[in-house]
């Protein structure tokens, strides 16, 4: 069992959760994951480890209500546990010096890049950081964001805060600003990372495709063991099969396959919905 | 006719092998209940009386960890159940579970004499038999458990092993026996390794392995789940926190995949995931559990070992109507065990033979469609077996929700990715010595299927058996 240590509402659906978990603590670094169990009859789901506090041996994790795992999470209040978790798990990003790297959050996927940044900055990069969400109340960790950027933007998709837009669309205008202020025609920015949901991720690599940035995207898909056994998060990388769980999640996001992992993030939704509707049927929580 | 058998002795034969009683095979193809129902003392009986008792029996020398088969047998016709399951526990601390998956028609009781004019003693199920009518008499207060409330106290030094399989659990068990202080670490959140995630209920109640884990924690074993060895604790990490030597018996846990188009379809498995979904994460009780799998009503299993044939029977089990089985050879080379063949066709599933898949085709993303083509038998290749070659032009279609790939698994490279000084071989298997495991790292020893590639539970409990006697000169000794 897993202790919760703190607990903090970022928004009405975005909880934090801190997580007493030594062993992970010490070896996690940004970009892996664990895989967490409620309880007994629960499934394994994978989660971004959001940050780490090696001092007193905490995780956090990051975790949107949607279906009857999360829901059931965000139910748990501090001093109550967790049956499982599992990690870190998966690679972690490349952190050195590049230059000046975009960091792009979307959602929920605030999360996970914030680590990332505060890494990147560290090691002496030039950071941008565009994060973005629906409305302006959803839009999480924008002081930490704020911390460890040198320029931060905001977007929100009803234009409640920031750039009205998505993230994707804002980066394009930066991206082309930055091209015309430059003699040379040539990108001033070394590398791109961008978390979020997979159209946003999808989206962003399509706008950095034409001007060859590289970026880098950490792919969600389903898992179950999250340690290469069953393949149920393989992803079409370059043409070839991958595991999300060893493999990634970072890749390369020209040359990931979003149709395909658009299409398997999609293989239980129907089977989530009757699961979820039967808790909330038992719980008489409104359908 | 064998040696030092006496024409008195042979008489005995006329007793016929004891059926095992087993579950309908209509209703059983609907529920997860276990297919065999065991045998009764009467039936327990009346099969031991058939052992002749060599006085050279052979059956032993079959037997990869060498039980006393013809002693234990005696003592079943004596009545002395529990001695006789004491004499079997000398050699093999699971015998409920050997009992029910070893191949015993490979194995020892394709060495027993009445097998030459009858058919063999019933050696298995005669195992199963002693060790689960313990385990009954426990549960219902007859007999007191003589292991439950006593953990051993172990002394002597500590000793890691990874992976809580057949190999990591009779590695462990054997040096708690000796003294060492052994602790698993299991990456998933329950241990069994391949006894739980991938052998199914309705041929290994999860019930029947909790137990026999229970009993080697009875034996002072420590088990660690949540621990995936290689990330959360490196090898050096262990050494650094005092375990004097490491076993490493992670497993065939990596899933093999055709390499046809196609695969990446919504709806297409590994077998690896199926049965993990179904057996690990209890899919089949969905929505009382969480975890869901694809339904399909018609469902293709692809392969022809006990991984595809435990797929195909859970298909037909989550509520599949047509299930095939599509296997590149005839049945002779299945590798699958012949009971399992067997009660694979009782249930309904459909063998499509000299049949390899093409292509796996999809709508909207979702399998719908795989592609086939004949096949014939050619020259035997390197295995013995007659290759399988198509035949041109002999393609057809079967219409499918559901594919699963049960064409093997390879070793998890997880674990040895973090230890760039292992040596491996070139499909990624540790390279460890015969009999003691060791590999080229000092303190490392290795065993079961990371080593020899998917076996057998019964291989892996040998090598995790003789890897525990290694360990224990090497500390004893210090020499590698």
């Amino acid at each position: 069992m897993y202790k919760i240590i703190k607990k903090e509402k970022l928004t009405e659906d975005i909880d934090r959760f801190y997580i007493k978990a030594p062993l992970i603590a010490e070896k996690a670094k940004p970009g892996q994951f664990a895989v967490i169990r409620i309880n007994e009859e629960g499934e394994r789901i994978p989660l971004t480890i959001a940050d780490y506090d090696r001092k007193n041996g905490t995780i956090s994790l990051v975790s949107m209500r949607v279906g009857k795992t999360t829901t059931l999470l965000s139910g748990l209040k501090q001093g109550d546990s967790i049956q499982d978790v599992v990690g870190p798990l998966g690679n972690a990003s490349e952190i050195k010096n590049f230059g000046k790297v975009i960091c792009i959050g979307g959602g929920v996927g605030i999360a996970p890049v914030f680590p990332i940044t505060r890494e990147l900055k560290r090691a002496g990069n030039y950071i941008i950081s565009i994060i973005g969400a629906r409305s302006k109340n959803l839009l999480i960790l924008k002081e930490e964001m704020e911390n460890v950027s040198d320029e931060l933007y905001i977007c929100s998709d009803d234009g409640s805060t920031g750039y009205h837009g998505f993230v994707s669309g804002f980066l394009k205008e930066y991206l082309d600003k930055d091209l015309s202020g430059n003699k040379d025609k040539e990108t001033s920015i070394a590398r791109v990372i961008a978390i979020g949901p997979a159209q946003m991720m999808a989206a962003v690599a399509e706008v950095t495709r034409s001007s060859c940035i590289k970026t880098i995207v950490s792919l969600n898909s389903v898992m179950v063991d999250g340690t290469g056994m069953c393949g149920a998060c393989r992803v079409e990388v370059n043409g070839k099969t991958k595991f999300v769980c060893v493999d990634g999640p970072e890749f390369d996001a020209h040359q990931v396959n979003f149709n395909l992992l658009l299409s398997r993030q999609k293989i239980y939704c129907d089977d989530e919905g009757v699961c979820f509707d039967l808790y909330k049927h038992k719980c008489r929580l409104p359908q | 006719m064998a040696k030092g058998i006496s024409k008195k002795e042979l008489k005995k034969e006329k007793i016929p092998r004891v059926a095992m009683p087993e579950q309908d095979p209509e209703k059983r193809s609907g529920n997860f209940n276990e297919v065999t129902l065991g045998y009764t003392e009467e039936d327990a009986l009346r099969e031991a009386s058939r052992c002749i008792q060599c006085k050279n029996p052979k059956c032993i020398k079959g037997c990869p960890v060498e039980i006393d088969i013809k002693e234990f047998i005696k003592l079943i016709r004596e009545k002395k159940f529990d001695e006789a399951l004491e004499k079997i526990r000398e050699k093999n601390g699971l015998p409920a579970i050997c009992g029910r998956v070893c191949p015993q028609e490979d194995q020892c009781e394709k060495e027993c004499i009445l097998g030459i004019k009858d058919d063999p003693v019933a050696i298995g199920r005669l195992e199963r038999y002693v060790a689960d009518r313990e385990m009954r008499h426990i549960a219902e207060g007859i007999k007191k458990c003589a292991w439950s409330k006593v953990t051993k106290k172990c002394t002597k030094e500590k000793v890691a092993v990874i992976g809580s399989g057949p190999a990591g659990l009779v590695c462990a068990a054997e040096l708690a026996k000796m003294g060492y202080r052994a602790t698993i670490f299991e990456a998933l959140h329950k241990p069994g390794g391949v006894l739980v995630y991938g052998i199914p209920e309705f041929r290994l109640p999860k019930e029947i392995v909790l137990k026999e884990i229970e009993y080697v924690k009875s034996l002072g074993v420590k088990i660690e789940v949540n621990m995936v060895i290689g990330k959360i604790l490196t090898i050096d990490d262990l050494f650094k926190n005092g375990f004097k030597a490491i076993f490493v018996s992670t497993g065939a846990g990596l899933p093999y995949f055709m390499g046809i188009p196609g695969e990446n379809l919504n709806g297409v498995y590994s077998a690896n995931e199926y049965l993990t979904r179904s057996n690990l994460m209890k899919a089949y009780k969905f929505p009382e559990c969480d975890t869901p799998i694809v339904k399909g009503l018609r469902v293709a299993v692809i392969g022809g070992g006990n991984v595809a044939l435990d797929s195909a029977r859970t298909a037909k089990r989550l509520g599949a109507e047509k299930v095939y089985l599509i296997y590149r050879r005839s049945e002779e080379e299945m590798p699958a065990r012949d009971e399992e063949i067997e009660h694979a066709r009782e249930e309904g599933i459909e063998f499509q033979l000299l049949a390899n898949p093409v292509e796996i085709a999809g709508r909207n993303g979702w399998v719908n469609k795989i592609r086939c083509i004949r096949m014939k038998l050619g020259e035997p290749d390197d295995s013995g077996r007659r290759r399988p070659v198509p035949i041109e032009g002999s393609e057809f279609e079967i219409e499918i929700d559901v594919a699963v790939m049960a064409i093997g698994q390879g070793p998890n490279p997880l674990l040895a990715s973090s230890v760039p000084d292992l040596n491996l071989t070139r499909w990624g298997n540790i390279k460890a010595e015969a009999v003691t495991g060791k590999t080229n790292i000092r303190g490392v020893f290795a065993g079961g299927d990371i080593v020899t590639g998917a076996a057998t539970v019964i291989l892996a409990m040998g090598a995790g058996k003789s890897a525990a006697a290694a360990i224990d000169e090497y500390i004893r000794t210090g020499i590698w």
